[in-house]
């Protein structure tokens, strides 16, 4: 191992040097370098890039119904993002997202199940749908919680990775799913995975002539503002900082880490149990295999290019449902698989990532710290 | 093969770690490196083994001057290093960790491979399956397996630091008798240690290191004090230290166990008096860390009794009890790994100060967390803001920074290594603090590899050797030389 010492300062009015590590610049530059690529493969495809930038902006802000569409999908978007900053934050890493969000929506459903086909002259049929609503929800919550807590339990005490332990519930929530929605609870006759509607008493209030809940967009706007306060704001949020910087220091100053680890969980939980219940309550009202949208997923992306803060991610999580609505319209206008939008996001992370990296080396090199090569 | 040093000089900043060292060790030799800690010789085997680079000065291998600039170098010269923590892959079988690192190529001859294992083996009367997986060997056979994988690659120089570490007696005689077939082989063997007996009794001459540079190279007969006045030759001012009463009023240690793996401790009793200091002497990796980890309440001991006293002369054992317990009885201990263990890279001071307070309802007040930083920083001398990362300050503001995150009262303190790395203005700085503590009835009980340091302001001294402890030693009458000694192994009991 040899150490070399970096005492060459670069002229800082150098402005190359000036934009790839100014924050704002660089994230600029990784904008632009993700759509470059994109026209790249766009052009290998022999398609126009200029026309799919079109697609993508008509499919998802160019008319009013299109923008409701996007905003519908915010929801679930943000919720599942919002859950993964408790984890991001304490230095974890819940890939299990997805299968809790399934979960959710099982249990959401579940509860619907009992009032829907309650007999009709029992006390049950007579609650009101705005209380099993809320019902619903809870289950919901408290389905996804319970699954993340499994996580974090097989973690802390089987010493299995979250990673592994959430990619295997991952599949064990959808065993689950498609076993209920292919066995139990399809509708007679059918078997599309998918079971029957819920009566539209049971549907979270919508606006008329579209789907979209102000109820459900207000619950997610609430949570953004709960999550930020949360985690910037109280004495949790810092000790969960601390446990996911440094679990070993953060033990000796006091902080019972197991225990915030295991919350951090539940926390997220909660959340994607919120995410399934609002995609049945609010948007499909339905259960079926795909519910969980690749939220979960997803959200794991918005995080890291929001650098865990929750404010950062209302916009971040904006932009990626606008352009997986914008790139529904890619089969029809042009021909095109609109899984290009995961072509989009998948480089935006990776260059945002890169040039975060550039930005570290750059000031870390420069600042005349110790530069260590094998 | 002839291995020869010349005026070899290594800095670590302003740390002078090989000051001018030049040896010349004939094949068959047996040359023993001794010296107290940081005296040297580690960096002077690292730079032998590729591992560090010299700043300046040459290498001689039979009479050759060589460039040795890896590790991957100074093997294919014939130059193997017995490292103390074995340099192997516990997930891995025997047969396949010699591999690695052979130029065997994609598809090794595992049969050939096995064979040559094997011949080595009986020369020496090993009896290493190479089927096992190396996690299932003891200390010592990881040891030997890691002699045996540097000679079957060729060494003809093979250099032990510290080999008799976490080993049984019996693995010991063969680790002994190894080494004498093998000088008779006319290999080269370079023999680091701390222990006078093992290098009086092995080696065919002995270099002592002290501060960087080699004393003397001195040949048999040995006269163990010469050793030991070569190894720490240093004559002492002693300063005056606080007064306590010998009443056992704080803590009582008794017959405490520890079962760790490399350093088992056992029998372990004294008592901590109210503003006393204890230093912990010995060689690093001794024990004395396991037991100021223990006192703290993170390592569990395996018997024994850790009694806290309270005023009316009642006592209440914290052994088995939880981390958090010993925290609030008033225990703090600081661990010398600072960043890793102690403060969080990525949080800034504020942040921690925060941390470190009692928390006051849910939301943070930051008006009164800005005031607390702001007196904390005055008081401890901090340079730096509240909104600085603690990865940004220097060594001893963050050392600083660690005291400032001390709760008041305190009962006991435990330090490990407080002042390594500091600057003198820092260092006593810390003591200081410390001594102000000791003054409002909390006892100190700190590591350190720096023996000034320990006898300037230990009241009362525990030396540590293979994971015994020696009686408390009194710092004001203790000479140099009897810790020298019992530092080395000699004068136990």
């Amino acid at each position: 191992m040899t150490t070399h010492e970096t005492n060459s300062k670069p002229n800082r009015t150098n402005w190359i040097y000036w934009l790839l590590t100014n924050r704002v610049s660089s994230l600029f530059i990784a904008v632009i370098l993700a759509l470059l690529f994109t026209c790249l493969v766009i052009l290998v495809i022999k398609a126009d890039p200029i026309k799919l930038f079109k697609v993508l902006y008509t499919g998802s802000l160019g008319s009013m119904d299109a923008i409701t569409q996007v905003l519908q999908s915010w929801v679930p978007m943000v919720l599942a993002s919002l859950g993964l900053m408790f984890t991001f934050t304490a230095g974890l890493w819940n890939i299990g997202m997805e299968g809790q969000i399934e979960i959710g929506a099982i249990f959401s459903y579940g509860v619907m199940r009992i009032f829907m086909f309650a007999d009709p002259t029992s006390n049950l049929a007579s609650v009101p749908g705005g209380w099993v609503i809320v019902l619903s929800i809870l289950a919901g919550i408290f389905g996804g919680a319970i699954w993340a807590l499994l996580v974090g339990l097989l973690k802390n005490f089987g010493g299995v990775n979250e990673i592994f332990g959430g990619l295997g519930f991952n599949f064990i929530a959808h065993a689950i799913m498609l076993y209920l929605v292919y066995g139990p609870w399809k509708p007679t006759g059918v078997a599309n995975g998918s079971t029957k509607m819920l009566p539209a008493q049971y549907w979270m209030p919508q606006l008329t002539g579209s789907y979209l809940s102000l109820w459900s967009l207000g619950i997610a706007v609430v949570a953004v503002v709960i999550v930020t306060i949360v985690l910037q704001g109280t004495h949790f949020g810092l000790k969960l900082k601390a446990v996911g910087k440094n679990n070993k220091s953060s033990f000796l100053l006091g902080i019972p880490t197991n225990r915030y680890m295991l919350l951090s969980f539940i926390l997220c939980g909660i959340f994607a149990g919120l995410t399934g219940a609002m995609q049945v309550t609010s948007f499909n009202h339905v259960l079926n295999y795909k519910i969980s949208g690749g939220y979960g997923y997803m959200g794991l992306m918005v995080g890291m290019l929001a650098n865990i803060q929750p404010l950062v991610t209302a916009p971040i999580a904006f932009v990626f449902v606008a352009l997986t609505k914008g790139a529904a319209g890619l089969g029809m206008d042009m021909h095109l698989d609109s899984n290009l939008s995961g072509v989009i996001q998948g480089t935006l992370v990776l260059f945002v990532l890169v040039m975060n990296g550039v930005r570290k080396i750059l000031t870390k090199k420069y600042k005349g710290a110790k530069w260590t090569a094998r | 093969m002839d291995v020869e040093l010349q005026n070899i000089q290594k800095t670590f900043g302003k740390v002078h770690a090989n000051n001018d060292i030049s040896m010349i060790v004939r094949s068959g030799e047996v040359q023993g490196i001794l010296g107290e800690n940081g005296a040297g010789k580690s960096t002077l085997m690292k730079i032998l083994s590729g591992f560090f680079k010299a700043d300046s000065g040459s290498i001689l291998l039979g009479g050759k001057k060589v460039v040795i600039s890896s590790p991957a170098d100074s093997v294919r010269l014939g130059i193997g290093m017995l490292h103390q923590d074995p340099l192997d892959f516990p997930p891995m079988k025997v047969l396949d960790n010699l591999i690695t690192g052979s130029h065997e190529g994609m598809f090794p001859n595992r049969k050939k491979v096995i064979r040559e294992f094997q011949e080595l083996q009986r020369q020496f009367n090993f009896t290493i399956s190479p089927d096992v997986y190396v996690d299932s060997l003891t200390v010592g056979e990881r040891q030997q397996l890691e002699i045996l994988r540097l000679l079957w690659l060729g060494a003809e120089v093979l250099i032990l630091d510290e080999p008799t570490t976490g080993i049984s007696a019996e693995q010991k005689q063969q680790l002994f008798s190894m080494v004498k077939l093998l000088s008779k082989q006319a290999k080269v063997i370079f023999f680091v240690t701390h222990k006078l007996e093992e290098a009086e009794s092995l080696c065919s001459q002995i270099a002592v290191f002290r501060q960087g540079k080699n004393v003397g190279q001195v040949l048999p007969p040995y006269d163990t004090d010469k050793l030991v006045s070569m190894m720490f030759g240093k004559t002492l001012d002693r300063k005056s230290r606080s007064t306590y009463s010998q009443d056992c009023s704080n803590f009582e240690i008794e017959n405490l166990k520890i079962d760790d793996i490399r350093v088992p401790i056992k029998n372990v009793n004294f008592c901590i008096n109210k503003g006393e200091v204890i230093g912990l002497a010995g060689m690093e990796g001794s024990g004395q860390s396991i037991i100021l980890r223990t006192l703290a309440g993170l390592v569990r001991p395996s018997g024994g009794h850790i009694w806290i006293k309270d005023d009316k002369g009642s006592k209440k054992d914290l052994v088995g009890k939880h981390y958090f317990t010993f925290r609030d009885a008033g225990i703090s201990f600081l661990p010398a790994a600072r960043l890793e263990e102690a403060l969080i890279a990525g949080l800034n001071l504020k942040e921690h100060f925060i941390l470190a307070e009692k928390q006051k309802g849910l939301f943070i007040d930051n008006k009164s967390a800005e005031q607390l930083t702001q007196t904390r920083i005055k008081d401890f001398n901090i340079k730096g803001t509240g909104e600085n990362t603690i990865e940004s300050l220097s060594g001893g503001n963050q050392q600083r920074a660690e005291l400032a995150l001390l709760r008041q009262p305190l009962r006991l303190l435990l330090l490990e290594h407080p002042t390594r790395g500091l600057d003198i203005e820092s260092a006593q700085y810390i003591w200081q603090k410390m001594q102000k503590r000791c003054a409002e009835g909390a006892s100190v009980i700190f590591v350190s590899s720096d023996l000034d340091e320990i006898i300037n302001y230990s009241n009362r001294i525990l030396v540590f050797y293979g994971g015994r402890v020696s009686k408390p030693l009194d710092a004001s009458k203790v000479t140099v030389d009897d810790l020298g000694q019992l530092i080395g192994g000699k004068g136990w009991e």
